[in-house]
């Protein structure tokens, strides 16, 4: 019988410690009002040097404006984070933890697959979620409470085959992505829509995951004559790829999305003759201010340095790290509320001006962005230079 | 012992209480606290866990075959289920990189066409994890073939190798008509749509949690049956010594395809219901770290032991996605910052967790004893001292 | 022409670094019948270690340091986790192997805080040479050299030293060597220290080539290696060579045709045939059950 009464014993236990922990996170902690704002990001697996540039931002703005006015009064926000680790699987719970914590709002995720993963937790939690650089397109059709404030794969795609195309003049393309990696493949289809739409030609290739030999697909592209190689792929990839065509002395230029808008990547061309461009939400240079403030952030705080990688260039998912969060606070202000359905029905309206661009929503929840910013690495320097404002438009 | 066979004796009465007391609480529990608690989260994924954890223990424990096809055969069970299941209405948006799926037929949409909302919507999903474990079984079939006449070790590398290959052809995109590609199948049923829901959309009676408690829990109960039968002496006889098992009448190579048969069924339901948990399907989530997750879940539990191997998901996931979470967090105590708590600590102390098991449990929670002994052996004592 | 010079040159020195990583494979499962999960992840620590300490110290102590660490790594994951299951079924060994294999990525991602690391480059190797007009690293060349040179040694090694002579008993028959005196724990520690050692110089060739680190880095290696070890025929060394020259050069030129998608399956899918085939590999010996 023993045995039976420790049992059940235990089972009161783990059900009283669910108890518990779902009545915790009221609003008020001695006697100051806070208001939580859940980061949904990445900090580990393949995107998890994304994630950490993304949070960055969003930890910047928060030391910035630490309060948010509801009603006459001064709510402290709290950024809570749970990490969903780059992995579908892990996602669902990483969403219910931020839901079990009493967010108001979620930020994230850096990578589309866990946005959607987590998707279905947020909607039946009632919360809106603010995308800040999934691109994906199904992150935010056919639901009503995903967001997002950075451009999508078909118009990046697009963006970057006419670039490829205007600045080179290229008529074959050779593109690289993750087998399996939505992502990767997506923006993929949509450049060889666009090339194949122009007039050019596209040999696609997709390399397992966590492959480290990319020598044969470079050879591949150097005999089949190609003008350009296009490889939409995460930052480990990136670095792999960077530094092995500078190896096989590759004489085309590399093409890259806003994953590859990182110094790791910067730092993989340094001192090499690749000629690297990428697509991306924001350029250093962008706002003067913004710049120098937050490099003055990085540079005290050793924390934030190790999560940039370990000097003080601004990635284009930090900037909009930072947007997002203040577009989340506009959504607070506007609903004048803490509670979730009153922000959920105020965001769709807003209308902020970040330093990434104007950020405003269309009636999918998608922001309405018509133009990406082209970045070209300097191989002395190690730092990005500004190339031009791209739009979709031929 | 005679008499078990006539009726239950007290242990599995007690465990089949123990159950239903389980079954209760999780059903009053979700409709009183915070339905949003991840404790749910943690029911519904060890839920999942338990079934698929059972489906390998059948194999590895009962059968003595050592496999590590799992997350192989969940994956062909979590994309058949999501292609026979998603509505016809989202399959253009869903498969847009591929002008629309190949497949115009939603099991979803016929039942529940034919038999109203509700009703439809329990026949589609038990119809579709049926032929996802089908699909699953005749895929292990094939493979069973070549594979299940090598030893140990090879034959786990070879699974181990089978299942990458799968995951290798539902990525490619030239199935994406079929497979959807790299991109995720998402918008069929999911845990959540059995939630009960007045006219104007407000739950009025949550069961998402206890939907696939009921769904892993049948399963079980057929395997625990099934292992009870001749059938499942006749795979104990070959986990003990092939060569006596055979000199017994044991058709050697029907059992083993059978038993390999039989537990990827159950892994490509435990695929399904997966698929139900996590309400998106992507290949690239089957690799075989999922199934070192659910062999070190077998291990923990005790190979050889169904109860070993349910209570061992739930800790497992209860730890990983739940309790140690705080680890990853920096936390204040008195002011000054506890060292070492920062992002990935949690998974550093898991994993050391999960060598001390190893190394000093071997025998894992239950060894190859079952829940019904723990409430029975007291009994046998008294037996014995009666003697 | 300058296209298959370079993909057999890529290929040959990809198959030269599985090769390092498969004799340790194939030595450890020779003696203790176990597939030890975690080379692999050693590979990667490896790699890691000398990340770190590049940074801190001149390269020429750094690789030496390097190469010391992880054989006293693998020294110590072999008395850790796999000693005191030396009496516990085969299956108990395998999963602590896979436990510690979890362990080693889980604590890498701790210290790298899941950022990729940038291997140092090491002068001389890191330079640019062409053969034939295709361009390529001297390590390329390097490795197939250092290979055969490491495999000689250790071919004399295993025949003509006591310590060889002890391991070869071992392999033939645990228990009875044992009675004959063969010091069990320290010939499979020697076992675990060369094969670690020769890892390490492979993660030393491989990452030169490859230059990003990241946790799951040892993984997919690994597994190649492994897959090697058995296609060869598991426990012979100049198996392990062979069947991993054969695999990295297939690989490389798999990736170079139509069907780069199944690089990796067609890895496996050879597995398989041999298995069924001729389940003892090419060199493997052919062994008997015993009732």
């Amino acid at each position: 019988m023993k045995r039976v009464i420790a049992l059940v014993l235990a089972l009161v236990l783990v059900f009283s410690l669910a108890a518990c922990s779902a009545g915790t996170g009221s609003s008020s902690a001695n006697g100051e009002k806070v208001i939580r704002i859940g980061v949904f990001e990445p900090a580990s697996g393949d995107s998890g040097a994304g994630g950490k540039k993304e949070t960055l931002g969003m930890q910047y703005a928060n030391s910035q404006v630490p309060t948010v006015e509801i009603g006459g009064e001064t709510y402290k926000v709290e950024l809570v984070y749970a990490d969903n680790g780059s992995d579908q699987a892990k996602a669902p719970a990483a969403a219910a933890e931020l839901v079990g914590k009493n967010v108001a709002i979620v930020l994230g995720s850096y990578g589309s697959g866990v946005s959607i993963a987590a998707s279905e937790t947020f909607k039946n939690a009632g919360l809106a979620a603010l995308g800040v650089t999934c691109t994906n397109p199904n992150v935010t059709a056919g639901n009503d409470h995903y967001f997002r404030i950075c451009f999508l794969d078909p118009f990046q795609g697009t963006v970057l085959a006419n670039f490829s195309m205007d600045k080179f003049g290229a008529k074959k393309a050779y593109c690289l992505g993750e087998l399996g990696n939505e992502y990767d493949q997506g923006l993929i289809a949509f450049f060889k829509d666009a090339f194949e739409k122009a007039g050019g030609t596209v040999i696609a290739d997709s390399f397992p995951t966590n492959n480290s030999d990319f020598s044969s697909y470079i050879n591949k592209a150097k005999s089949e004559g190609c003008d350009v190689l296009f490889c939409p792929v995460s930052i480990a990839y990136a670095t792999q790829i960077v530094s092995q065509a500078a190896k096989l002395e590759a004489n085309f230029p590399i093409v890259g999305s806003d994953t590859l808008d990182d110094n790791m990547v910067l730092a993989a061309a340094k001192g090499t003759d690749i000629k690297l461009y990428v697509s991306t939400f924001y350029s250093e240079g962008g706002n003067a201010d913004f710049d120098k403030n937050i490099k003055a952030y990085i540079n005290e705080n050793a924390d934030a340095k190790t999560a940039n990688g370990g000097n003080d260039t601004i990635s284009a998912v930090t900037a909009m790290g930072y947007d997002a969060y203040f577009v989340a606070l506009e959504a607070i202000k506007a609903a004048g509320s803490a509670d979730p359905a009153a922000i959920k029905a105020a965001l769709p309206s807003v209308v902020y001006k970040g330093v990434s661009g104007d950020i405003a929503f269309d009636e999918i929840g998608d922001a309405k962005r018509d133009t990406a910013f082209i970045k070209v690495a300097n191989n002395e320097t190690a730092l990005w230079e500004f190339e031009t404002q791209q739009t979709a438009a031929k | 012992m005679s008499n078990t066979k006539k009726r239950i004796d007290r242990g599995s009465l007690i465990t089949l209480c123990i159950i239903l007391l389980i079954f209760v609480v999780t059903v009053v529990l979700e409709n009183t606290i915070n339905a949003n608690s991840l404790l749910f989260t943690v029911i519904r994924k060890g839920a999942v866990y338990s079934l698929v954890a059972v489906s390998m223990n059948l194999l590895n424990g009962f059968t003595g075959l050592f496999s590590l096809g799992q997350a192989g055969f969940m994956l062909l069970g979590a994309y058949t289920y999501a292609i026979l299941t998603i509505p016809n209405s989202v399959r253009d948006t869903i498969y847009y990189l591929f002008q629309g799926s190949s497949f115009h037929f939603s099991l979803l949409d016929i039942f529940q066409g034919a038999l109203g909302e509700t009703f439809g919507l329990i026949v589609a999903v038990i119809l579709a994890c049926i032929c996802a474990g089908i699909v699953a079984a005749f895929f292990a079939f094939l493979i069973g073939l070549p594979v299940l006449r090598l030893k140990s070790d090879y034959l786990a590398i070879a699974t181990l190798g089978f299942a990458e290959i799968l995951r290798a052809i539902f990525q490619w995109e030239k199935l994406g008509k079929v497979t959807n590609g790299a991109n995720a199948l998402r918008g069929y049923p999911t845990f959540s749509d059995f939630n009960i829901k007045n006219s104007s959309g407000m739950i009025v009676f949550r069961l998402s949690s206890f939907v696939p408690l009921l769904l892993a829990g049948i399963c079980i109960a057929i395997i625990v049956l099934l292992i009870n039968s001749s059938y499942g002496r006749a795979f104990k006889a070959i986990r003990d010594d092939e060569v006596a098992a055979e000199a017994m009448g044991i058709n050697l190579a029907k059992h083993k395809q059978l038993s390999f048969c039989i537990s990827s069924f159950f892994a490509g339901v435990g695929g399904a219901l997966f698929a139900m948990f996590a309400s998106t399907v992507q290949a690239k989530t089957f690799t075989s770290a999922m199934t070192y997750e659910i062999l070190l879940i077998v291990v923990i539990g005790g190979i050889g032991s169904i109860s070993g191997s349910c209570l061992a998901s739930f800790l497992y996931i209860a730890c990983s996605e739940w309790w140690l979470r705080f680890l990853d967090n920096t936390m204040y105590i008195g002011g000054t910052q506890v060292p070492l708590l920062r992002n990935g600590f949690r998974m550093v102390v898991f994993s050391v967790i999960i060598m001390i098991v190893v190394l000093f449990f071997r025998q894992g929670i239950m060894g190859s004893r079952e829940l019904p002994d723990l409430f029975r052996r007291k009994r046998i004592k008294e037996g014995k001292s009666d003697e | 022409m300058e296209f298959l010079t370079s993909q057999i040159l890529s290929g040959i020195s990809l198959g030269g670094q599985y090769a390092l990583i498969a004799i340790g494979y194939t030595m450890v499962y020779g003696i203790l019948r176990l597939i030890n999960f975690a080379h692999g992840d050693v590979f990667m620590v490896a790699g890691l270690l000398m990340v770190y300490m590049s940074t801190v110290m001149p390269i020429y102590v750094s690789i030496p340091l390097m190469i010391v660490l992880t054989v006293l790594l693998g020294f110590v994951i072999e008395r850790a986790a796999y000693k005191p299951l030396r009496s516990a079924p085969r299956m108990s060994v395998m999963i602590s192997a896979i436990g510690v294999s979890y362990l080693l990525q889980n604590l890498a991602l701790y210290a790298t805080g899941g950022q990729p690391k940038t291997y140092a480059s090491i002068p001389w190797i890191s330079n640019t040479i062409h053969i034939f007009g295709a361009p390529t690293r001297v390590v390329t060349v390097v490795t197939p050299i250092l290979v055969i040179i490491l495999v000689v040694l250790l071919t004399l090694l295993i025949n003509h030293t006591k310590i060889g002579i002890a391991m070869r008993a071992v392999s033939k028959d645990f228990e009875t060597s044992q009675l004959m005196g063969v010091k069990i724990n320290s010939v499979i520690s020697a076992t675990f220290v060369i094969g670690t050692f020769l890892a390490a110089v492979g993660s030393l060739l491989y990452f030169t080539n490859y230059p990003t680190v990241v946790p799951m880095s040892g993984a997919l290696p690994g597994l190649k290696a492994f897959v090697a070890a058995v296609f060869g025929g598991i426990g012979s060394i100049p198996g392990a060579v062979i069947g991993a020259f054969i695999i990295g050069i297939c690989e490389t030129l798999i990736k170079g045709t139509d069907f780069a998608v199944f690089s990796d399956a067609f890895t496996f899918a050879l597995l398989i045939i041999i298995l069924v085939v001729k389940p003892t590999g090419i060199f493997g010996e052919k062994t008997t059950d015993k009732v």
